[in-house]
């Protein structure tokens, strides 16, 4: 198969339907263990740090769900290119299915660093510090693609305009990445990389790691099993989701009193 | 059908590239006003405006923190260590952190004598962190 083939197979709903079918359950139960093992090892057995005590250990909730706020959009303006371009309706669909996943990391960073910033710097919130701005407009971002589609009524429109916010809102990103560095802000500079020397010891980068990897597993999940009911209610005047469907139902017919059979 | 596709590419290229342009420039015009707030330098020179709520920051230098022993007045002094210092007085309840030589951020007034008069004092953290006992071991 050529790579032109292999472009157009991932586009087509139908193939993504029958291919995943596993891929929910199996992202779904690698994010429990690994966010068990995490926040477990994080909040338990982590050191405390120097200076800020316990309420350091903070940081295994606000990192890893900042890293996907930003990660997320990232991956809608993305989707929102290769739509406006391609036309590739699948692209639309992961852009629907991956924005409440979004809203809500963006949201639970945002609030998780309030209560950080409580007892560490002395107040909830700071107005004008850049890093805290520019992630309030992330969630309205957000925000804004949910409501997008619901306020504009044929599909096709919606599609293509909640594309181009995403795409155009992807200017953002940067400014939140580079905003510790451009500007003077109370928040401290960046933490958590994969590409240099960690800040930290590695018995508190280790759960940290673990974290992140873990939501990343949840947001895998999230989004897989949405997509395919997204792909369904869709594609459902199509023939091959009336065979999905039809097969469906025979098989709970078959097995009636066996839960869980076609689960 | 591919002539479409590549003319819906330069558009939306185009629209992303101008967007962008559009963003750099406001952020760039509007620099100076997007920081958090006045380093002892700019605080000492002058440019720091008196009289009107203001947020300064700097560390603290050590040393130079003075406590009242009957009230909660507290006066410290900030620099960059870099030869520009400022003191600041304040009275209320420090956050945890505060410590001399912990970077930290006052809100307040800048009084015409120089004295900055903060309404609130918020502490400032690096990205540094490691458990008590290998402090000072540059860990």
């Amino acid at each position: 198969m050529n790579l032109t083939e292999l472009w157009h197979r991932m586009g087509s709903p139908r193939w993504f339907y029958q291919m995943s079918g596993p891929w929910g359950t199996g992202f779904a139960t690698l994010a429990v263990v690994l966010l068990v093992v995490g926040t477990m090892w994080g909040l338990a057995f982590a050191p405390a740090d120097y200076q800020q005590g316990n309420s350091f250990r903070i940081i295994y909730i606000h990192v890893p769900t900042a890293i996907l706020a930003q990660s997320v959009y990232m991956m809608l303006g993305v989707a929102g290119f290769i739509f406006l371009v391609w036309r590739m309706k699948l692209a639309d669909m992961l852009l629907q299915v991956m924005v409440p996943f979004g809203m809500g990391v963006t949201a639970l960073a945002l609030f998780s660093g309030a209560v950080w910033g409580r007892p560490t710097w002395g107040a909830w919130w700071v107005w004008g510090d850049p890093r805290i701005l520019s992630m309030l407009l992330l969630l309205f971002l957000y925000f804004g693609l949910y409501a997008l589609r619901a306020a504009i009524p044929r599909a096709e429109a919606a599609a293509r305009a909640c594309a181009l916010l995403a795409l155009v809102g992807l200017i953002n990103i940067p400014i939140i990445k580079y905003s510790v560095e451009w500007w003077q802000t109370l928040h401290q500079g960046v933490t958590f990389t994969l590409t240099e020397k960690p800040k930290m010891p590695i018995q508190m980068w280790a759960p940290l790691l673990v974290n992140v990897i873990g939501i990343y597993c949840l947001f895998a999940a999230n989004v897989i099993i949405r997509l395919r009911g997204e792909v369904l209610r869709r594609e459902s005047g199509t023939a091959w989701v009336q065979e999905v469907v039809a097969t469906h139902d025979q098989a709970r017919r078959g097995h009636s009193g066996d839960s869980g059979a076609m689960a | 059908m591919r002539v479409k596709r590549r003319n819906r590419l330069i558009t939306v290229s185009f629209v992303f590239i101008g967007a962008a342009v559009a963003v750099g420039l406001m952020l760039m015009a509007a620099n100076e006003n997007l920081n958090l707030f006045y380093p002892p330098d700019k605080v000492v020179s002058g440019e720091a405006p008196t009289s009107t709520g203001i947020r300064a920051g700097g560390m603290v230098l050590a040393g130079s923190v003075q406590r009242n022993s009957e009230n909660l007045d507290v006066r410290f002094v900030l620099t960059d260590y870099k030869g520009s210092d400022f003191e600041v007085v304040y009275t209320g309840i420090l956050p945890d952190l505060f410590r001399e030589g912990q970077g930290v951020l006052v809100q307040g007034q800048l009084g015409e004598d120089g004295v900055f008069q903060a309404a609130s004092v918020l502490a400032k953290h690096d990205e540094n962190y490691m458990p008590p006992e290998l402090e000072g071991m540059g860990a």
